[in-house]
């Protein structure tokens, strides 16, 4: 009996993971059913964007800056190994626009609007708001889904673009103040440098994260169980699976966009 | 009319209705009473299609909830909920128009304003409430919103969940004069869950017990204090001793 316990809990897991594998599943295909077909909810999806993405301005610019001002350091430093120290402005624009940009921006993101939208949710859901809304003839997938997943979707992919930008910036600061670049070759190298789906690919990138981020927290907000607790375990679970999904999903995009 | 006819609901292994048949005949108020969780909140889900029954039927005015279209079914409801339920993003005034505000029932913002407005009055609450979030209100002042928002659409059917609940002796008073006024005044069906015996006196025409699942007395509320049904003397008695196993 005993020797089959381990046999069993690999059993057990696995059903679980398949299980909310399909809830996950099932919920994507109804969040992506809410957003093309009506009613719609205007306001509600402006209240998003404003949430979303313009009040993220501050904390992605930040990350923004400082990453793009470490990255010149380390590149600066890393390329004096074999004299190649002139790459700093074509290196640091590509490592923001195509990887840190997107990744480190929607990380941010993720901490801050999955874990907003999860208690909001969730609170709502152990204080009957939900059960009020279905009374008041509104579908809260279409209501509080919908809207925020779609607003996410499309905000996410903006703030990463002016992310990208402030860190070249940050790049750039460092680079003509402490490294010795003149300020318009460092300029010129990292436009001249720059092809369009280097930028694409960072903006279809936060399309995708915004996606995840958003549905993780209506999933777990939806799904919070009672108490302060359960919307406790549901803001940690909708950060932890937006962070980790953003990063797997990041390396699928990555082999996809860029392996051939 | 709103008829259960045979109703089960499980939740894992724990059976919570075991065959609920029950009658609310139009325009009259029902109140439902028991003990805490012997799931009376489960049956009131149960006719909302907030929770689907495992067995049985449901109809209201002959009709089975199952099969109606959703949205006109739940547009002849109104739902006072025990905590309230107001959503604390949007002002006083948006939550008690919110039906008016989106759907089959939308009007232009100001006209929703002025039916809110009104409706807060109906229910003793001044005007300048409007404007102020659901946070900023006593608890009585969150249930006279609720149950503007309740009848804001002027519903045939209105439930109340434990509607005194959380309230001092006078608001729940002024709660349940409320109640039954505006339940008489609309004709509304009224389906009210307690166990608070004053607001049963105050609320109900016919009063229904549940427990063990099942609806153990059903009659009129003049009839409450000769019942000889055991069950229903200890609850109204609240006495420990009797049918009813009183966990300490």
């Amino acid at each position: 009996m005993n020797a089959l316990a381990p046999v069993a809990g690999i059993g057990r897991s696995t059903l679980a993971t398949v299980a909310s594998l399909g809830r996950v599943s099932i919920f994507i295909a109804q969040t992506l059913r809410h957003i093309v077909t009506p009613p719609f909810y205007p306001r509600e999806f402006w209240t998003a964007v404003i949430a979303i993405g313009w009040l993220s301005l501050p904390v992605v610019g930040l990350t923004a800056v400082f990453t793009g001002a470490a990255l010149a350091l380390q590149i600066f430093d890393g390329s004096a190994r074999f004299s190649a120290e002139a790459v700093v402005p074509q290196i640091v624009a590509i490592g923001m626009v195509r990887e840190l940009g997107p990744v480190l921006g929607s990380l941010m993101v993720a901490a801050r609007v999955a874990s907003s939208i999860a208690a909001e949710i969730g609170t709502m859901k152990v204080t009957e708001q939900i059960d009020a809304l279905v009374t008041l003839s509104t579908n809260p997938m279409k209501y509080l889904t919908a809207p925020r997943v779609l607003a996410a979707t499309l905000t996410v992919p903006l703030l990463v673009a002016v992310g990208d930008a402030i860190g070249i910036f940050g790049g750039y600061l460092v680079g003509t103040t402490r490294l010795g670049f003149n300020e318009i070759n460092y300029l010129k190298n990292t436009v001249n440098f720059l092809e369009f789906w280097d930028i694409g690919s960072g903006l279809v990138k936060g399309a995708v994260f915004g996606f995840i981020i958003a549905l993780m927290g209506c999933y777990y907000g939806m799904n919070s169980s009672r108490g302060a607790q359960g919307v406790g375990k549901a803001t940690k679970a909708a950060v932890v699976s937006a962070s980790v999904l953003i990063l797997a999903s990041n390396y699928l995009l990555t082999e996809a966009f860029f392996s051939s | 009319m709103i008829q259960l006819e045979n109703v089960h609901k499980s939740f894992g292994n724990n059976a919570v209705l075991r065959g609920v048949n029950l009658e609310v005949p139009k325009g009259e108020s029902m109140v439902i009473i028991g003990g805490s969780g012997t799931g009376k909140s489960v049956a009131l889900k149960c006719v909302l299609g907030l929770v689907r029954p495992d067995k049985g039927v449901i109809r209201v005015d002959g009709e089975d909830i199952t099969r109606a279209d959703r949205d006109e079914f739940l547009s002849h409801f109104g739902m006072l909920f025990q905590g309230g339920a107001l959503f604390d993003s949007m002002h006083v005034w948006e939550n008690v128009a919110f039906r008016l505000l989106r759907g089959r029932l939308k009007k232009p913002r100001e006209e929703a304003r002025e039916i809110a407005i009104e409706k807060l009055r109906r229910v003793g609450l001044r005007a300048s409430v409007a404007d102020q979030f659901p946070a900023e209100l006593s608890g009585g002042m969150q249930k006279r919103v609720g149950l503007a928002r309740a009848i804001a659409a002027e519903p045939q059917i209105i439930f109340f969940d434990e509607p005194t609940t959380g309230l001092d002796p006078i608001m729940s008073g002024v709660i349940n004069d409320l109640i039954r006024e505006i339940v008489v005044e609309m004709g509304a069906t009224a389906m009210t869950i307690t166990h608070d015996m004053t607001s049963v006196r105050a609320i109900a025409d016919k009063v229904a017990m549940l427990h063990d699942g099942v609806i153990q007395w059903t009659g009129p509320v003049s009839e409450l204090d000769n019942t000889g049904d055991p069950y229903m003397q200890q609850f109204i008695n609240g006495s420990a001793e009797g049918p009813i196993e009183a966990v300490r």
